[in-house]
């Protein structure tokens, strides 16, 4: 059992949780992901580290509300607990100076991305950040990615807050720009394709960290697998990040929706139970 | 009712019709008086052939004796002296070409159902319920084992008996491995893996679940926590695809991925369960091994209409047991023989829709010693499909092996362990079952689990006996 130390709204629909889970803080490294199980009933998500703290034993998840289990974890508190929580799992990010490198987030991609760019400014890079939302609200952590770079611009699809755009608008001005040695994106799978494209375009080594659906994240069900250069990788083992410019996204969109219409279900039921249940304790 | 066997008998098992609508057991077990009545048919040979085929080495004339004479719990007691997991063997072992193979009554007419009895007496026990073991005193010395699958959980509990204190650490958050993630409720119900489970804790063998060796924490951590010696049963856990084209088209799962829904994650009861799995109206299953077995007689139990095996070779040469290829037959599962899978045929969406397969012959037998399959040239034709599960076999899982420094594997990428001790290239690290030998079966890696248990005693007592670590 994982104790919820601490929770924090970071959006209406993006939270952050400090969990007590000793041993994957001590091995946790910026790159990496946890799975958890909320009860016995429950499925198996994997989730990326958004910080740790050897010393405390901490580890700290962001995500945000999309479908049943992600909710249920949203609608638990400070002192609760988590059934399993397992990690630190996938390979870690390399740390080491490229040089110029930039940091793109999108939505709660900002979270995984923190560790890499507070990482990697460690390792003595030149850290440009640029962080993204649909719109200001759904903005979180600005503060702390500004901390970790050199530079950090912020965009809003709906011009809310920031630059009105995309990251990749702004990524394109900056390879345009300047000169850049490598660049890491994480975010929705869409954003990290276009993201590939331009850098592609621009002849940028770019890194991307890859979120498909998976069950033991131990290499052991093939579930996660993608094709990286036309040859089969299992994300949870050989990833989760990998070369953004031979990765097939189109595939990894369609792995994505395999179980939406059970997603569906599972979360109507929830949704009807719960309220069922706050109209029986409002009587 | 008869209450006589004319020879050995037949296991009483649910009707296909019935039994494909669930995931309950399908075999029943004997009655008692059927199992008095076989166990009298032992013949109690001097130097008994049966015990030699048994991996666990358990005195199978002597429990059979103890049936007959109707001393159920000495005859259960006998049994756990050499094993603990006779529910599961009694159930899962393939005991016609191991015990069952070498018994005398064999060479005339049919060999002792000591599988059968095997069951008979761990049931009769369950029921009754299990009497925890005494502990003996710790030695002084600890012994971690990683993997909680049959070679673990054997290793781990004749290891308590001599008295050492053990951990086994386990990645998932069920102990079991292959027993909860790979072989359904229907053939192994999980009740009865969860009580075994608990007999070998009852011995004082500690199970630390959720935690992955390799990443959570290493040999080494695991050194400076005290532990002396280490036992490896993680199993062949790596799913083999076909590297074919169209492999990633949504609908295609490997075995190791649609078991581990269907029976770790109980998909079957989803949505109240929350882990879904997606079956369509036709499943293919490819692949002639009991996973594959599983895989179907799972996919008929989740609703598909029609289920079948692609196999390239003859149901001759199916290496799964005969018994099971009966079943899965007996539940509607059709095998198509001698036919391959060259590519797989997807929709707009993404979706699988069909195998492009092609017919095959058998030629000259491989190394296997059995006849290579040989594609028929311009034989190509195209099944319809919704789903497929590609259960041709499983590989070393690299996981754990990448993060141990300086442990030897072999050409496969198996850890080179010494077939009689389990020793590896790493002093105090041991290894055993299907991460040494490759997928094999439950028997066999509980055999692997208890030789390397009696090394890890001979090599905590005096390191000395292992000079190969000096």
């Amino acid at each position: 059992m994982f104790k919820i130390l601490k929770k924090q709204v970071l959006t209406p629909e993006i939270k952050l949780m400090v969990i007590d889970a000793p041993r994957v803080a001590r091995k946790a490294k910026a790159g990496q992901f946890v799975i958890l199980r909320i009860n016995d009933q429950g499925e198996r998500i994997p989730l990326t580290i958004a910080d740790f703290d050897p010393e405390k034993g901490t580890v700290t998840i962001i995500f945000q509300e999309v479908g049943k289990t992600t909710m249920m974890l949203g609608e638990m508190e400070a002192g609760d607990t988590i059934l399993d929580f397992v990690g630190p799992l996938g390979k870690e990010m390399e740390e080491k100076n490229f040089g110029h490198v930039v940091c793109v987030g999108g939505g709660v991609g900002i979270a995984p991305t923190f560790p890499k760019a507070r990482a990697l400014k460690e390792a003595g890079n030149r850290v440009t950040s640029i962080i993204g939302a649909r719109t200001a609200s759904m903005l979180f952590w600005e503060d702390k990615m500004r901390e970790v770079s050199d530079k950090l611009y912020v965009t809003t699809d709906d011009g809310s807050y920031g630059e009105k755009g995309f990251v990749t608008t702004v990524l394109e001005r900056v390879l345009e720009q300047e000169k850049v040695d490598l660049v890491i994106a994480v975010g929705p799978v869409m954003m990290m394709k276009m993201t590939s494209l331009l850098t592609k375009k621009h002849g940028v080594p770019t890194l991307v960290s890859l979120n498909p659906i998976m069950v033991d994240g131990t290499g052991m069900c093939g579930c996660c697998r993608v094709s990286v250069n036309g040859q089969c990788k299992f994300t949870c083992v050989d990833g989760p990040i990998f070369d953004g410019h031979a990765v097939d996204f189109d595939e990894l969109l369609s792995r994505q929706r395999i179980y939406l219409e059970e997603e569906k279900r599972a979360l109507e039921k929830y949704l009807a139970t719960r309220a069922k249940e706050e109209a029986h304790y409002a009587e | 009712m008869q209450n006589r066997l004319s020879g050995r008998p037949k296991m009483p098992q649910r009707p296909p019709k019935e039994r494909i609508k669930d995931f309950e057991e399908v075999p029943l077990g004997l009655p008692e008086w059927a199992a008095v009545e076989e166990a009298k048919r032992c013949l109690q040979c001097k130097k008994p052939q049966c015990v030699q085929g048994c991996p666990v080495e358990i005195d199978i004339p002597g429990f059979l004796k103890l049936v007959a004479e109707g001393r159920f719990e000495d005859a259960i007691a006998k049994i756990k002296e050499k094993n603990s997991l006779p529910a599961i063997c009694g159930r899962v072992c393939p005991q016609e070409t191991q015990c069952e193979e070498k018994c005398v009554l064999g060479k005339k007419g049919q060999p002792i159902a000591i599988g059968y009895l095997e069951r008979f007496v761990a049931d009769y026990e369950r029921e009754k319920g299990i009497r925890p073991p005494s502990a003996p005193s710790w030695n002084g010395h600890r012994v971690a084992v990683i993997g909680s699958g049959p070679a673990g959980l054997t290793c781990a509990g004749d290891l308590a008996k001599m008295g050492y204190q053990v951990t086994i650490f386990e990645a998932l958050h069920a102990p079991g491995g292959v027993l909860v993630y790979g072989i359904p409720e229907f053939r192994l119900p999980k009740s009865i893996v969860a009580q075994e489970v608990d007999y070998v804790r009852s011995l004082g063998v500690e199970i630390e679940l959720s935690c992955v060796v390799g990443k959570t924490l290493t040999i080494d951590d695991l050194r400076e926590e005290g532990y002396e010696a280490f036992f490896i049963g993680t199993g062949a856990g790596l799913p083999y695809f076909l590297n074919i084209p169209g492999e990633n088209l949504n609908g295609i799962y490997s075995a190791n991925e649609f078991l581990t829904r269907t029976n770790l994650m109980k998909a079957y009861l989803f949505p109240e369960f929350d882990t879904p799995v997606k079956i369509g109206r036709r499943v293919a299953v490819i692949g002639g091994g009991n996973v594959a077995m599983d895989a179907a007689r799972c996919a008929l139990r989740l609703g598909a209409e029609e289920v079948c095996l692609v196999y390239r070779r003859t149901k001759k040469e199916m290496p799964a047991r005969v018994e099971e290829v009966e079943r899965a037959e007996e539940e509607g599962v059709n095998c198509i023989i001698l036919t391959n899978p060259v590519r797989f045929i997807g929709n707009d969406n993404g979706w699988v829709t069909g195998i492009e397969c092609i017919q095959m012959e058998l030629g000259e037998p491989d190394e296997s010693g059995r006849r290579r399959p040989v594609p028929i040239p311009g034989s190509e034709f195209v099944i319809p499909i919704d789903t497929v599960v590609v259960a041709i076999g499983q590989g070393p899982n690299p996981l754990l092996l990448e993060t141990i420094k300086g442990l030897a594997l072999n050409k496969k990428g198996y850890i080179a362990a010494d077939p009689q001790t389990g020793a590896t290239s790493l002093p105090g690290v041991f290894a055993g079952g299907d991460i040494v030998t490759g997928a094999a079966t439950v028997i066999s890696a509980m055999g692997a689990g208890k030789r390397a248990a009696r090394s890890i005693d001979l090599y905590l007592k005096d390191p000395n006996k292992f000079p190969q670590w000096r």
